[in-house]
């Protein structure tokens, strides 16, 4: 286990240290102690280490990571794991707005309450909150599977294209052109492996499945809103 | 009302200049459509221009250089604020963002070549990077969009700089469209979208809202490219005192500055003619923000929107912009709109000039499509030829105007070179009305 403290060293060297792991580094294990809520903590990561973070971060995450694996001991701030490529970041605690946003893969799991826009224009990530989401979560959601275990905020999916959402509990309200779907054995499978990877305590068949009504995917006057 | 019958003189039929032909034209597509227009290209209405100001040139007071012989010089660094590696251009003239997908991916090659070969810098746009134009652009600049389509760190690696579009002079606030017909199998997959299907591209970022949290997304883009390369960040003619002041504080090393004119792929046409500012009003006020920071030439300006000639990229200068880019002007020289495919602008209801619906992909030219038969008409290394001449000319005739001014580099222009000739552009441009020392706000003067 190598340890970096933002007590000691700079974001630049703390980032620049992990940059330089290659695809086959023999120090798979990292652990950054004293984050503080710094902003952009081990963002661009493109190696398969394990990184754990003890303690709370401030905007971005692991923001477009690759390959690696993050552990945030704490809460999130803004736009973790952004545009996340592949990979796998866990939070213990909450995440606040656009978690997972433009994510194009890998696994975002959210132990405790994501705040609005969860999983905002998502293009193939999967994100699994263990909690509630805020509104306008997967705006614009292009592909991937929103797993939520508790309740959904207002206008979810608004104005979404192929994403997969799967709700728990209430829905606030659903956005424009977002309505329930029916859930078929291929959906309960997915919605299984997810729950599994996220350690999330919950059986698919307890979940409601929403998706795009496909109204808005060609440009027509009753569209033009 | 005249008796018809009588055999005196009628009235002449008289157009409405408020209703016009073009106007009732319009009113009677809305009627039976029930849509707005789309298009593409800039603002199409007359705008006070950089055709309304004038240089002096040299005289008993002023020196001019020798042309041929004395030097004139034309680079630019631009970035030179935080990045470890500026981008070095020859000339100032850089090729505007436009996408992959509003443009066939040999159009993105030929501007690729054609910068090259001049000595400048293209750029990526909506919908991504695709290998023709890294593998033909030496310096290539990444667009950073509100949609973020094709966006990855591979590529936000490979790039030169990246540039921040918050907003376009075409329309400020407004987000893209890019319709079924132009969706191949390739644009689609770069998007992650279904095929055939009409893509909006947001107005606002995903994962930041105002200038405060514009700043950290700039610092984790510079902790993913190791603080390398140049950070830009694009702004609509809207508020340029402000949206300068604001780019700056936010960590830009260069803003973009594109004004109403500029061109686009697809907007709504009430949105191109009523929204913005023209960028001759936009230019002085955007130096003011830098100059009032401190920050004029350590954060460099790019202005756009309809920038045609070298005369344009001189008076864009002499008020103050480091560089200028062009998008339309590119197009042309790549062959968009050539009175050769007349017929077939015809056939479309159209005419070689005024041909702007580029968002359908039936472009004769072959450039603002996807379609693979109409593709084979453009010749990409054709096609990067006449950019690279296009921009030697500019080039050349610029320099032409500085020496004139008496200036061995174009950087070396100035307000003072110039005199406008109209009231509305003497006050957009803060430029003396030819013929006198005052311009209407000029401070210490009554109006
Ligand atoms: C076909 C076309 C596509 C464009 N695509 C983009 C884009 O993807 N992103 C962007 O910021 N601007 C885009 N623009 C605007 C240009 O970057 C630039 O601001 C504008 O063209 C400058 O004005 P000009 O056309 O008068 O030179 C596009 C313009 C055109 C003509």
């Amino acid at each position: 286990m190598q340890t970096l403290d933002m007590a000691d060293i700079e974001l630049r060297e703390m980032n620049e240290t992990l940059h330089a792991q290659a695809e086959n580094t023999n120090q798979t294990s990292w652990e950054i102690v004293n984050p503080k809520g710094a902003h952009a903590i081990a963002c661009g990561l493109d190696a398969p280490i394990e990184v754990t973070v003890k303690g709370s971060t401030g905007y971005y995450c692991g923001g477009m990571n690759k390959q690696a694996t993050i552990n945030i001991e704490g809460s999130a701030g803004p736009g973790v794991a952004e545009n996340m490529m592949s990979g796998t970041i866990v939070i213990d605690g909450d995440a606040s707005q656009y978690a997972g946003a433009t994510g194009h893969g890998g696994l975002l799991v959210i132990k405790g309450n994501a705040s609005s826009r969860c999983g905002i224009s998502m293009k193939g990530i999967d994100i699994v909150v263990h909690g509630n989401i805020g509104h306008m979560s997967a705006f614009m959601a292009q592909t991937g599977n929103l797993v939520v275990c508790g309740d959904a905020g207002d206008a979810l999916g608004d104005s979404l294209y192929e994403a997969r959402l799967f709700v728990r509990g209430s829905v606030k309200s659903l956005g424009a052109d977002c309505i329930e779907k029916e859930m078929r054995p291929e959906h309960l499978a997915i919605l299984a492996d997810l729950l599994e990877r996220a350690g999330a305590d919950a059986k698919p068949e307890e979940f409601k499945r929403y998706g795009s009504a496909r109204e808005l995917y060609t440009f027509k006057i009753d569209n033009a809103y | 009302m005249t008796d018809k019958s009588s055999g005196a003189p009628l009235t002449a039929p008289i157009q409405s200049a408020t209703f016009s032909n073009p106007v009732n034209a319009e009113i009677r597509r809305a009627a039976a459509t029930g849509i707005y227009d789309i298009r593409g290209g800039g603002a199409k209405r007359k705008l006070p221009h950089f055709d309304d100001l004038l240089f002096l040139g040299a005289s008993m007071s002023r020196y001019p250089l020798e042309g041929y012989r004395e030097k004139c010089e034309t680079s630019v660094s631009l970035g030179t604020r935080f990045a470890k590696n500026p981008i070095e251009l020859d000339i100032p003239v850089t090729i505007a963002g436009m996408s992959f997908g509003a443009l066939s991916g040999p159009a993105k090659e030929a501007l690729g070549r054609g910068a090259s070969l001049a000595g400048t810098s293209t750029t990526t746009g909506d919908g991504g990077m695709t290998n023709e134009e890294r593998g033909h652009s030496n310096k290539l600049v990444y667009q950073y969009l509100p949609s973020r389509y094709g966006m990855n760190p591979d590529d936000l690696r490979r790039a030169d700089a990246i540039e921040i579009v918050v907003g376009q002079g075409a329309k400020p606030g407004g987000g893209g469209m890019l319709l079924g017909q132009k969706i191949s199998d390739r644009v689609a997959e770069m998007r992650n979208l279904p095929k055939g299907i009409d893509q909006r591209s947001a107005c606002r970022h995903p994962d930041w809202t105002g200038p405060d949290d514009l700043e950290i997304k700039i610092l984790e883009l510079r902790e993913i490219t190791g603080w390398k390369v140049p950070i830009y960040i694009k702004v609509g003619g809207a508020r340029p005192y402000f949206d300068t002041t604001l780019a700056v504080k936010a960590g830009a090393d260069v803003v973009v500055l594109d004004g109403m004119q500029g061109g686009t792929a697809a907007t709504q046409d009430v949105f191109i003619e009523n929204v913005g500012q023209p960028i001759l009003a936009c230019i002085r006020e955007s130096v003011r923000a830098l100059q009032d920071l401190g920050m004029h030439r350590e954060v460099q300006l790019i202005v756009s929107g309809g920038i045609r000639t070298g005369a344009d990229v001189a008076k864009a200068m002499a008020m103050g912009a480091d560089a200028v880019a062009i998008g339309t002007a590119a197009l042309i020289a790549l062959g968009d709109n050539d009175p050769k495919w007349e017929a077939e602008y015809n056939a479309l209801g159209t005419t070689a000039g005024a041909y702007d619906d580029w968002h359908e992909g039936k472009d004769p030219a072959g450039i603002t499509t996807q379609d693979p038969e109409l593709m084979k008409r453009f010749d990409p290394i054709e096609g990067g030829r006449r950019l690279n001449n296009y921009l030697k000319v500019m080039t050349l005739e610029a320099q032409t105007i500085a020496r004139a001014c008496g200036k061995n580099h174009l950087h070396n222009l100035e307000p003072e070179d110039l005199c406008a000739l109209t009231m509305e552009a003497a006050a957009m441009a803060k430029i003396p009305l030819a013929g006198t020392d005052w311009y209407p706000g000029k401070p210490g003067t009554s109006f």
